[in-house]
């Protein structure tokens, strides 16, 4: 009985297949993409076992085990790299994290009027400009004629060369991602802030509480849910900081503070050649990356019942 | 409604107070947030040997379209432009036709093998071989120095992909597949001809998302373009961004073709950005709704 019925679901599923066959006609490109350009690459990885140099037919290179990751961890670079990528997306997250909640919420105070509508409207331009983009703005605000030197100027400060100074990398680099993605990474919280039943609020008015009591007491929990996503998804990427703008803004004086590990696999990589060791240090990368993000999706499983799956 | 005549009733002192906070608050954001891009329309507009010494503080002075001129003569810089619109029409034209062909199928629940698909696709989201590999397979195919190598590595961004089939799913109705069936309509059919005219607001974003991303794209043409006639905009851009502060560093007198170079950098922003600000009212429309679906399958 089992058996037939078995049969019965296995011949439905065969005229399924034969009935759809438009569909997977319209999959064959879309695999063949991600064959090509995410799993080939993926293959490719064994370079990083491999002593591999440009030119060389890669199932010819002689294999050496975990040399290039031990060249890597040894060198001077390890430390720095590691640490300036960590350091980086860490301070990111924490002054970009919570800004755009609050204006997500300061914006919900607002009347809907002029004032909200140039609030909202302005703050997502940034985030359409290019890096490079970005970084002239950055060099036009802060190289040394530019309007912050002519103000620390006015106050009797000597001129700070912002854009050479590795001490000032980091936080240059933070802030104007900040000032480019705040709009727009605040628009998911305006989303649920407008979800939030109206009635609640209502209700704490009759009871007299301030606006100050609303947003701890009604706002704020209400947008927790989203919050801890948000927040999980930032850490699942923390080792993502992003290449171009690092690269654009880098220079032989603030290297000590720029250099983090995509631009040095671009430099050893693309520049240089040495293929073995950047692939072995992006593969490192890679691999810290699938691990927090496999621990940040499930806690998001956890915490909304629904995660990236 | 009846909540801000509640508001109003309600309106205690430390609630003014608090009102006059946010308000200066959100001006200060303004101020913030604007300040930078009048800058730099200003300092496009003045005489760059003014914006060199720093005098340009907030609007323009010695008003003229000098450096807008000198933008359009510089060869360079229009070959950059002509290279980007191609880029951006191909790759978002093969963006949009490959997501769509991934998006579609994966939206059908009747799809066998779907799961086993979807995850196949999904993990490319968690692991990449990184960008050596990646390369290197690009130089393989030989499409080194070609508009290829724009296009087909970043062909489907899998998010994106995602927003598409959850719009797809909660869209469009099965009782309309089912009628188009009874009709003996094909699946690509009812693609083309009902689903897609259903989906004009996700593609409007997918045009936007993915139509940015080319215009600004910085990685793929640094490592795959060496030919310096294939540059695109943002390349050319950079490379006249650091001549022109590599000759701030440079103590050996500021000449004619320096101021130059300065008025060019200004304009040539505002000029690459013109594309984006004349799409803005019509991407606005949108866009919340693209972060929305993005937003519930997070």
């Amino acid at each position: 009985m089992a058996k037939k019925e078995k049969m019965l679901s296995r011949d439905f599923m065969k005229r399924r297949v034969l009935n759809n066959w438009q569909l997977y006609l319209l999959l064959v490109p879309v695999l063949a993409y991600y064959i090509i350009f995410h799993y080939v690459p993926m293959y490719g990885v064994t370079i990083a076992f491999k002593d591999y140099f440009p030119g060389m037919d890669l199932a010819e290179a002689p294999w050496v085990g975990f040399d290039n990751f031990s060249k890597f961890f040894d060198s001077y670079y390890f430390g720095r790299l590691v640490w300036n990528t960590l350091s980086i997306r860490i301070f990111q997250i924490l002054v970009g994290f919570p800004l755009p909640i609050i204006l997500a919420i300061l914006l919900n105070e607002l009347k809907d009027g002029g004032l909200k509508k140039s609030v909202q409207n302005l703050t997502f331009i940034p985030h359409f400009l290019s890096s490079v983009v970005i970084v002239s703005l950055l060099n036009m605000l802060f190289q040394r004629t530019g309007v912050v030197n002519q103000v620390l100027g006015f106050f009797g400060h000597d001129p700070i060369l912002f854009m050479q100074e590795a001490s000032w990398f980091k936080p240059l680099f933070v802030l104007s991602g900040v000032w480019q993605n705040m709009g727009w990474n605040s628009l998911i919280y305006i989303g649920a802030i407008l979800s939030i039943d109206p009635a609640l609020y209502e209700a704490a008015s009759i009871d007299g509480a301030t606006r100050w009591q609303k947003i701890w007491r009604i706002t704020l929990p209400c947008l927790m849910p989203t919050i801890i996503i948000m927040l999980l998804m930032n850490l699942g990427s923390i080792m993502n900081v992003g290449f171009d703008k690092a690269l654009l803004m880098q220079n032989d004086l603030n290297k000590q503070a720029s250099d983090i590990i995509s631009t040095f696999v671009y430099e050893r990589g693309i520049l240089e050649g040495d293929y073995g060791l950047s692939t072995a240090v992006g593969l490192f990368n890679s691999l810290i990356n699938t691990a927090l993000l496999v621990v940040s999706n499930l806690l998001t499983k956890k915490v909304s019942g629904s995660g990236l799956w | 409604m009846s909540n801000e005549k509640a508001l109003k009733v309600r309106e205690s002192g430390s609630d003014v107070v608090f009102n006059v906070v946010v308000k200066i608050l959100m001006v200060l954001v303004i101020v913030i947030m604007a300040y930078p891009l009048v800058l730099t329309v200003s300092c496009s507009f003045s005489d760059p040997k003014l914006v060199m010494q720093g005098d340009i503080w907030l609007l323009p002075e010695d008003v003229g379209i000098k450096s807008y001129v000198n933008v359009f003569k510089h060869d360079r810089l229009m070959t950059g432009f002509k290279n980007s619109i191609i880029y951006t029409l191909l790759a978002t034209s093969v963006n949009l036709v490959l997501t769509t062909c991934a998006a579609y199928p994966l939206s059908r629940k009747d799809l066998v093998g779907r799961k086993v698909i979807f995850t196949i696709i999904l993990f490319t989201m968690f692991f990449s071989g990184g960008s050596i590999p990646l390369f290197l397979v690009v130089k393989d195919l030989g499409m080194l120095n070609t508009p290829w190598a724009i296009v087909f590595p970043t062909a489907i961004n899998t998010y994106n992909m995602i927003i598409m089939r959850t719009f797809f799913e909660s869209t469009v109705p099965d009782e309309l597949l089912d009628s188009a069936r009874m009709d003996g309509c094909s699946d690509i059919r009812f693609l083309v001809k009902i689903v897609l005219p259903l989906s004009v607001p996700v593609i409007c974003i997918m045009v936007m998302y993915y139509g940015v991303e080319h215009w600004n794209e910085f990685y793929a043409p640094l490592i795959y373009l060496s030919r310096r006639s294939m540059h695109p905009l943002q390349l050319v851009l950079r490379e006249i961004l650091m001549t022109a502060s590599a000759a701030m560093t440079d103590a050996a007198g500021l000449t004619e073709q320096m101021y130059e170079v300065e008025g060019i950098k200004y304009a040539t922003i505002v000029v690459s950005s013109i594309p984006m600000i004349v799409a803005y009212p019509f991407m606005q429309k949108y866009f919340r709704k693209g972060v929305m679906i993005g937003a519930v399958k997070g």
